[in-house]
């Protein structure tokens, strides 16, 4: 575990002074490329000043309630495909051709639909998110074995008790590289929705600083911001995953 | 835990059972056939491949649903799978993701026993089939011969009259297969259930079997019912026996007979 965090923080380390080097060496002024220095000071100082975390905690929120709402539907969903090969002819070609769609075509129809508010951003986290969950269920729940669900018949287990001790414990790897996925997704969703029309979120933030504001430490700041929720997020449903996987 | 004296007598009347097929006729897997089978009996079934012998297995777990005859337990029909009856596939079918004791449990789990009765029960069940230093293992850290102990022992769990085996120990090498086959026997002998076991060797049929049911290639019925007059307990010497010679041969003898 140790060594472990060590490697990440040399990588940390490693990354930053690549990133220095570029600066020097190409020479680039700091509205191109700023200083790794530069953005990290101006990150503290953002969320000294009490700028970022408004910011923040909407984004956060639609992408907590964007991957909520988007994975649970993609799991109900995912299952119905998984069990049903009725429901997967039905319904497929319809899941297939909206995730073709670019998300960020999609954003200023959602925007249309639901208003600039919350509602919007949480309803194009939740479809992006939607997909890869639904499709990790589907084939998880397919790849139970016949032979432990005709186990469970000679043991006349219930729908639900096959659903709770065979469906779900087997599928459980299949969804979680689903929901991994989908986590970061809901990142960006929540970003993209803020872009086709918000008032708060760090997808605003950064076309203010990029814009009114030209304040590109600013942009990068919140660029790190971002992508440290997205990494944040992932390690927390990897942990769930561990713990769930092994409580089996 | 022993069976109760005189439960577990089963009865195969008329049995038939037709698989229907897409784009074909359907297939008669059995046609007719017909078997008594004594409590606390050990009865062994051959035949051809794919003559019907794991599905008349099947028929008596209540896993198919015959569509002429009946099957019965103690003079009632068979309607569905039945606790009463434990099953051991072919493959062990353990849940991969579950300890040795937790797939022993698993069976009383879903039939609501409570957690010190279950928990006892494993323990006792792992102790008969000698895997109780595995008790903490994943299937996947076992040898193809502890997992068949296990499913064994899973079959065990809910004490059932009737042990029904499908080839049980099809995938383990000759050696091991004739040990599990001593402590199969060893176990009947203090179990007293019912067992059904399908095989494709003749020298196992004759080993384990106080009957040797030898079954038509398909549509399966009984063509020969062969008692076997070994003494009990029986041991790995008796197959060099005279009399075991004299069955093998009645027996290969009915099956070249329905073969030509």
């Amino acid at each position: 575990m140790r060594s472990m965090a060590l490697t990440s923080l040399a990588g940390a380390l490693g990354f930053l002074l690549l990133w220095k080097v570029v600066v020097v060496i190409g020479g680039y002024p700091p509205f191109i490329l700023p200083s790794p220095e530069s953005v990290i000071v101006r990150l503290a100082e953002a969320w000294a000043e009490g700028l970022m975390a408004p910011h923040a905690a909407t984004t956060l929120v639609e992408v907590a309630l964007g991957f909520t709402v988007g994975g649970a539907v993609g799991l109900i969903v995912g299952y119905a495909l998984g069990r049903s090969s009725f429901v997967a002819r039905l319904v497929s070609p319809y899941l297939v051709a909206a995730q073709a769609t670019p998300i960020l075509a999609l954003a200023p129809v959602m925007a249309l639909w639901f208003g600039p508010g919350l509602l919007g951003k949480v309803v194009i986290s939740g479809l992006i998110v939607f997909f890869p969950v639904a499709v990790s269920a589907m084939v998880g729940i397919r790849s139970v074995d016949a032979g432990l669900l005709e186990l469970g018949r000679s043991l006349r287990a219930t729908r639900r008790q096959v659903l709770l001790t065979l469906e779900i414990p087997a599928a459980l790897p299949s969804i979680f590289g689903g929901l991994r996925i989908g986590v970061t997704l809901a990142v960006v969703g929540a970003i993209v929705g803020e872009w086709a029309g918000a008032e708060r979120g760090l997808g605003v933030l950064v076309n203010i600083a990029r814009g009114s504001l030209f304040d590109i430490p600013l942009m990068f700041a919140t660029l790190v911001t971002i992508a440290a929720f997205g990494v944040a997020l992932y390690l927390i449903v990897v942990l769930v995953e561990r713990r769930l996987v092994r409580a089996r | 835990m022993t069976a109760v004296p005189g439960r577990g007598r089963i009865e195969l009347q008329d049995l038939a059972v037709t698989f229907p097929r897409r784009h074909e006729p359907p297939l008669v897997a059995l046609d007719g056939v017909g078997l008594r089978i004594a409590a606390g009996e050990i009865v062994t079934l051959i035949g051809p491949n794919g003559c019907g012998k794991s599905t008349v297995l099947r028929a008596i777990a209540g896993l198919v649903r015959p569509s002429r005859g009946v099957v019965l337990l103690d003079d009632r029909p068979i309607a569905g799978p039945d606790p009463r009856i434990g099953l051991v596939f072919q493959e062990p079918r353990l849940l991969p993701w579950r300890t040795v004791a937790g797939n022993v449990a698993y069976p009383m789990e879903l039939a609501g026993l409570r957690r010190p009765l279950r928990d006892q029960r494993v323990a006792e069940m792992l102790r008969r089939v000698g895997l109780v230093a595995s008790a903490g293992e994943r299937p996947a850290q076992l040898s193809g011969g502890m997992r068949q102990r296990a499913a064994l022992a899973r079959a065990l769990a809910l004490e059932p009259e009737v042990l029904l085996l499908d080839e049980p120990f099809s995938a383990l090498d000759a050696m091991t297969r004739d040990r599990f086959n001593v402590e199969l026997l060893k176990l009947w002998g203090r179990l007293r259930t019912t067992i059904v076991v399908v095989t494709h060797s003749i020298p196992e049929a004759i080993f384990l079997g106080d009957r040797v049911i030898v079954l038509s290639k398909r549509p399966g019925h009984v063509v020969a019912d062969i008692r076997v007059d070994l003494p009990t307990p029986r041991t790995l010497d008796q197959l060099d026996e005279a009399v075991v010679s004299a069955a093998a041969h009645e027996i290969r003898s009915h099956l070249d007979a329905d073969a030509a």
